[in-house]
């Protein structure tokens, strides 16, 4: 046999112990050819294209699932920012796009569309404002449609007016989705630098230099990385940086051989393969425990920023090495609600809000899933966002801000969500007023890392 | 997908009759047994087979069925999965 039976166990081990998955099969579908003045046309159109594409995408998803013996969690599909394609429609309300959206998701079996969404980091258009204000009720009215709107980027800087009225709008949308602790919240993501080809929502959408139709992979495995570095005896840190890449490169050669075969049978070019770190709620399918297993007694405490930048970086070139289409996002999340021992640091006073907030600057993304009291002014969650925005701009990297103002409760409350979204610790935020500074608007210019030509 | 050949892995508390019942499954769906391996790890019995699959219009899933519902009444976990998984993860 030229597999050794040790490799074979191994990987068994992986998918059976330590919740090895891939995560997302996500299919983009470009809706450019969808546009129309009338309404409906228009969404007859973008109904009809995602079913000639992603009609086989759950079947063949499934046929590949069984072949591999790997779980494949999620099934779904991003399309063009509706922003874009529905620029021309005459309607102010583009709430029926979502339940067109939401429809097409559900005939398609896929667990999530993305793609209501905006691309505004340097100016709204008429097309992008109407896209927003009907965000509330496009989450309130649908179940499984995720929204995005990117309002920073390094070359254009911050779109503040964007950052004030998104404030604004994740508030309209908790109070929107009241009834099940704000959950809309949790499929609305506001982004720097959004990448244009990631497949993990709540941010999927297929970016306007995409194909036609393109399948991209969400390879994930806290629980793998947490194991093999638990298994180390008394590493250096350069060690545990060292089983952290080959981990992520076994890790990242799964999802490379899936997303290949995936689309192959698809007839769909393979974009990026996307090597995230998502937690579950599953015990030890966690990033803050890999964090704790590099010492640190308990997620949140100094030290925390370092160790994350160790994973981070580790999984890019375990990933790097393994594939070449790694993209996306492609590093450690670090969401509150959906990570086991995050829930747990909050809750023993470990991990606060900023943080959380500087152990973005490190991560692959940003404030993930944090639920915070339902009275927080909208001004403040702006400013989380413009905080946010700043660390992705002048870092040049992808950050973003995913935030429940869950209505009627207060900090030291759970909220819960159910399912892969988890239950999160309504954390506190700063009570002194940032007003003033959100309704200047305006812009906070490109920074100097712009000037790059 | 690079070859019909796949790894067969039963894993369970060892019994007498286990790797004649499994064999009995793949000969009735014509599975040959290209190599086979056989070890206690941990005090469980650990059966890996590579298994070759000739017919073209092979039925993947009533095999996996069969082989899965032959493992529950041996009371062991047969898994059947295309060799690729493993070799995709250990080997360039």
């Amino acid at each position: 046999m030229l597999l050794h039976p040790d490799e074979i166990l191994e990987t068994i081990k992986m998918v059976s112990n330590e919740n090895l998955d891939i995560r997302t099969v996500t299919m983009g579908i470009s809706l450019r050819g969808c546009c129309h003045p009338d309404i409906d046309t228009f969404n007859e159109n973008i109904y009809d294209r995602i079913m000639y594409y992603a009609k086989d995408l759950v079947k063949t998803t499934d046929e590949i699932q069984s072949l591999y013996g790997i779980p494949v969690i999620n099934k779904r599909i991003s399309v063009t920012p509706i922003a874009i394609v529905a620029e021309s429609c005459e309607a102010t309300d583009l709430s029926s796009v979502a339940q067109t959206l939401d429809r097409a998701a559900e005939d398609a079996g896929v667990d999530f569309i993305g793609g209501f969404s905006a691309l505004v980091q340097k100016g709204l258009t008429s097309g992008d404002l109407k896209l927003i204000n009907s965000v509330p009720k496009a989450l309130a009215t649908t179940s499984k449609v995720c929204s995005s709107v990117n309002v920073a980027s390094t070359k254009a800087g911050i779109n503040m007016d964007a950052v004030s009225l998104m404030g604004r709008i994740i508030k309209e949308t908790a109070e929107m989705t009241k009834d099940n602790s704000g959950i809309g919240c949790a499929k609305l993501v506001v982004f720097a630098n959004a990448p244009d080809d990631n497949p993990f929502m709540a941010g999927a959408f297929h970016g306007i230099g995409e194909p036609d139709c393109v399948i991209n992979v969400g390879v994930s495995g806290p629980g793998v990385v947490n194991s093999a570095v638990r298994a180390l005896k008394d590493p250096t840190l350069g060690e545990i940086s060292e089983c952290i890449k080959k981990t992520a490169f076994k890790i990242t050669r799964m999802g490379e051989m899936v997303g290949k075969e995936v689309s192959r049978r698809l007839h769909a070019q393979f974009g990026v393969l996307d090597l995230s770190l998502a937690p579950t709620p599953a015990v030890g399918d966690s990033v803050a425990s890999i964090l704790e297993a590099m010492g640190l007694e308990s997620c949140g405490t100094h030290g925390s920023t370092a160790a994350l930048a160790l994973l981070n970086d580790a999984v890019k070139k375990g990933g790097a090495m393994a594939s070449s289409s790694v993209g996306g996002l492609s590093g450690a999340f670090i969401p509150v609600s959906e990570d086991e021992g995050m829930i747990r640091a909050v809750r023993r006073g470990s991990l606060s809000l900023d943080k959380l907030e500087a152990m973005t600057s490190v991560c692959s993304v940003g404030l993930d899933m944090i639920a915070i009291p339902g009275d927080t002014p909208s001004s403040t969650i702006s400013a989380i966002i413009a905080d946010e925005m700043a660390i992705g701009m002048i870092n040049r990297k992808t950050t973003a801000v995913r935030i429940i103002p869950a209505p009627g409760t207060q900090v030291g409350d759970m909220v819960e969500f159910g399912g892969l979204l988890g239950a999160a610790p309504v954390m506190p935020v700063h009570k002194f007023s940032s007003a003033e500074f959100i309704a200047r608007g305006g812009r906070i210019p490109a920074p100097i890392q712009s000037l790059t030509n | 997908m690079s070859s019909s050949r796949f790894i067969i892995t039963v894993i369970g508390i060892d019994k007498v009759g286990i790797v004649a019942d499994i064999t009995q499954v793949m000969a009735l769906y014509n599975v040959n047994i290209v190599d086979i391996s056989q070890t206690i790890m941990a005090d469980l019995f650990t059966m890996i087979m590579l298994g070759q699959i000739k017919d073209e219009n092979f039925d993947l899933s009533a095999f996996q069925k069969a082989m899965s519902e032959k493992g529950a009444e041996l009371g062991v976990e047969v898994k059947v999965q295309h060799e690729d998984a493993f070799r995709f993860m250990h080997r360039l």
